[in-house]
C-alpha cells in the first residue's frame, strides 16, 4: 500500500441549518478542495456520506447530485456510505484504502446530514432504524436507551453506585462543553456544570438531556491522496498512519454493552497499521453520542482499564492540557451530530491540531491523533489514526 | 442453504407461546432469536429447538422520549436466557417509575407482545417481554 496523506479539509458550521444537505456538503467541500490548492475538476472519485436523506428530504442517491454541486469530472464515480453515525468515517476510510491501493490519486470523501429538519419523534424514529429492526428497535428501543442499558450494566458490573457513575458521566458533558465554548463552528459554544446535567429532562433512565448529543444539521468534507502527491499539493499533509473498522451485529449477540468489541478490533487493526500504541495518542477526537459513550470509548480504545475509565473526565485527565485530550472540539455533545458528517469532522479537528490551527483550543504539541466513529448501536466503529 | 427458522416461523411461535431457536449440532451453543448460522462457531448444521423462557435481567433502561408514534414511559431491557442467548424486549407489568437498578440480576418469564407504531419493518410485530416472577 502507498502512503496516504490528508491535504484540505472543510466543514459548515454544526448547528440549525437552513441549507440543504446538497448545499451545506459543497460549503463544505470546495472549502477542502481549496484548501488543497486544486479544482474540482482534479477529483477523481467522491466517497460521500448520508444516512437520513430520505427522511429528511426525500432525497435518496444523493451522491451523484453532491458530484454535480462541486462540479467534479463525470467520470469520477460517486458513491454513497451509510454507516449510521460511523457514515462519513467508513467513506474516508474507503477513500484512503483505494488511494492506497494506487487506484486514485486525489478523491473527495466526508459527508451531510439535515437531523433537525425532522423534529425530534421522527429523528428518535429513524435514527433508532440504526438498531435491528426485527427484534430490537421493534421493542421502542432508542439511541439513547441503547447507551442508557450500557450505563446501568456498567454501574452493575463494576459495582459504582449510579449516583456516583452519573456525576462522573456529567463531568464528561461539561468537559466537552467547555471545550466547544471555544469552536466558533460548535452546535452549542456555552460552558454548563454538573448541575445542568444532573437537572435536565430525563431522556432514557439514567441518561438526561445534557448526557445526550444533540441532533444537528452540517457537513465536512476532506481532500485524501498519495502522500507524495500531497507533498506537492500542500505544506502539511496529515498522513493517515492506520484505519480500522469492525462490526458488532444486534445487541442481543453483543451481550456486554460495556465491552465495545467492535471499538476493540478496530482500534488494535490501526494501532497495528500505524505501528503505535494508546500511549502513542497526543489528541483523540472519539464517539461521545452520550456522555456514558465516552467513558467505553476511552476504556476500549486502550487508554484506560476496563472499568478504570469513568472518572476520566472528573481527573481532568482528557480535558485540554491532560494526559489524551479527548475532544477538543467539543465532540458530538457540544460541537453537534450531523450524523452523515461526523466522521469527517472529527477528521477535520485531528488534522487542525496536527498542524496547530486550533486556536485557543489547540493541544499543545500534538503529533498524533487519533479519530473513532461509533454507527448504532455499537454496530460499527472506525477508527483512524493520522500523524503529522 | 434454506433458512432454518425464518422471521415468520419465529412470530408464529410466539403466537403460540413458543420460543423457536436454533441448536448447533456442531458446538452445542444455542441461538435465539434464529440467525442463518450459529452465533458462536458460525456452523450451518442447526436444528430447531425450544427455550425454556426463563432467564435474567442483565441491564434495562426506562424510555421517556418515545420514537414517533410510540407512548413513553416504557422499560426496555436485555434479559440472558438459562439457554445461554441475550434477548432484548420490554420489561412488562411493572411501573416503570419504580424500575430501578434492583431490576438487574432478577429472574423473568418470557412472553411477547404486538406492538404498533414502532420502526420495524411491520406494522403490527411481536416482541419478547419480560415478567418478574
Ligand atoms: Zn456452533
Amino acid at each position: 500500500m502507498r502512503e496516504v496523506a490528508v491535504c484540505g479539509v472543510g466543514m459548515t458550521k454544526f448547528g440549525i441549518s437552513e441549507k440543504t444537505n446538497l448545499e451545506m456538503f459543497a460549503e463544505a467541500g470546495i472549502e477542502a478542495i481549496e484548501g488543497s490548492n486544486i479544482e474540482p475538476k482534479d477529483i477523481e472519485a467522491l466517497f460521500f456520506g448520508n444516512c437520513l436523506g430520505d427522511f429528511e428530504e426525500g432525497q435518496l442517491h444523493m451522491a451523484p447530485f453532491a458530484a454535480a454541486e462541486l462540479g467534479l469530472p463525470r467520470s469520477a464515480p460517486a458513491t454513497r456510505f451509510e454507516s449510521a453515525c460511523a457514515t462519513a468515517t467508513v467513506a474516508i476510510r474507503h477513500a484512503a484504502l483505494l488511494v492506497g491501493a494506487g487506484v486514485y490519486d486525489v478523491v473527495l470523501a466526508g459527508g451531510t446530514e439535515r437531523a433537525t429538519k425532522m423534529g425530534t419523534p421522527l429523528a428518535t424514529k429513524t435514527f433508532a432504524m440504526a438498531s435491528q429492526a426485527q427484534h430490537e428497535s421493534a421493542a421502542g428501543m432508542t439511541f439513547p436507551g441503547v447507551f442508557a442499558m450500557a450505563a446501568h450494566m456498567y454501574a452493575s458490573k463494576y459495582g459504582i453506585a449510579l449516583g456516583e457513575l452519573k456525576r462522573h458521566m456529567a463531568e464528561v458533558s461539561v468537559k466537552n462543553h467547555y471545550h466547544g465554548s471555544m469552536n466558533p463552528k460548535a452546535h452549542f459554544q456555552k460552558e454548563i456544570d454538573v448541575d445542568t446535567v444532573l437537572s435536565g429532562m430525563m431522556v432514557a433512565d439514567p441518561l438526561q438531556l445534557f448526557d445526550c448529543c444533540p441532533f444537528s444539521d452540517g457537513a465536512a468534507a476532506v481532500v485524501i491522496a498519495d502522500a507524495a502527491k500531497a507533498r506537492e499539493l500542500v505544506k502539511k499533509p496529515i498522513y493517515i498512519a492506520g484505519t480500522g473498522q469492525a462490526y458488532g451485529g444486534p445487541l442481543y449477540l453483543q451481550e456486554d454493552l460495556t465491552r465495545v468489541r467492535a471499538r476493540e478490533l478496530a482500534s488494535k487493526q490501526a494501532y497495528r497499521e500505524a505501528g503505535l500504541s494508546p500511549e502513542d495518542i497526543d489528541v483523540v477526537e472519539l464517539h461521545d453520542c452520550f456522555t456514558i459513550a465516552e467513558i467505553l470509548a476511552v476504556e476500549s480504545m486502550g487508554f484506560y482499564e476496563f472499568g478504570k475509565g469513568f472518572d476520566a473526565a472528573t481527573k481532568g485527565e482528557t480535558r485540554l492540557k491532560g494526559r489524551v485530550v479527548v475532544n477538543p472540539s467539543g465532540g458530538l455533545k457540544a460541537k453537534g451530530h450531523p450524523i452523515g458528517a461526523t466522521g469527517a469532522a472529527q477528521v477535520t479537528e485531528i488534522v487542525e491540531q496536527l498542524r496547530e490551527e486550533s486556536g485557543p483550543r489547540q493541544v499543545e504539541g500534538a503529533r498524533v491523533g487519533m479519530v473513532d466513529t461509533l454507527g448504532g448501536d455499537f454496530g460499527t466503529v472506525c477508527n483512524i489514526i493520522l500523524r503529522s | 442453504m434454506e433458512y432454518r427458522v425464518t422471521y415468520q416461523q419465529y412470530q408464529q411461535g410466539l403466537e403460540q407461546g413458543e420460543f423457536v431457536g436454533l441448536k448447533c449440532n456442531e458446538c452445542g451453543a444455542v441461538t435465539f432469536p434464529p440467525l442463518g448460522v450459529c452465533r458462536k462457531c458460525s456452523g450451518t448444521n442447526l436444528e430447531q429447538t425450544q427455550m425454556s423462557g426463563m432467564g435474567i435481567v442483565k441491564t434495562f433502561t426506562v424510555i421517556r422520549v418515545p420514537p414517533e408514534g410510540m407512548k413513553a414511559p416504557y422499560v426496555v431491557a436485555m434479559v440472558k436466557l438459562d439457554e445461554g442467548p441475550y434477548v432484548t424486549g420490554n420489561l412488562v407489568g411493572i411501573d416503570p417509575d419504580k424500575t430501578d437498578m434492583d431490576i438487574i440480576d432478577k429472574r423473568v418469564k418470557l412472553g411477547s407482545q404486538v406492538i404498533d407504531g414502532n420502526a420495524g419493518p411491520e406494522n403490527k410485530q411481536r416482541v419478547l417481554t419480560f415478567e418478574l416472577v
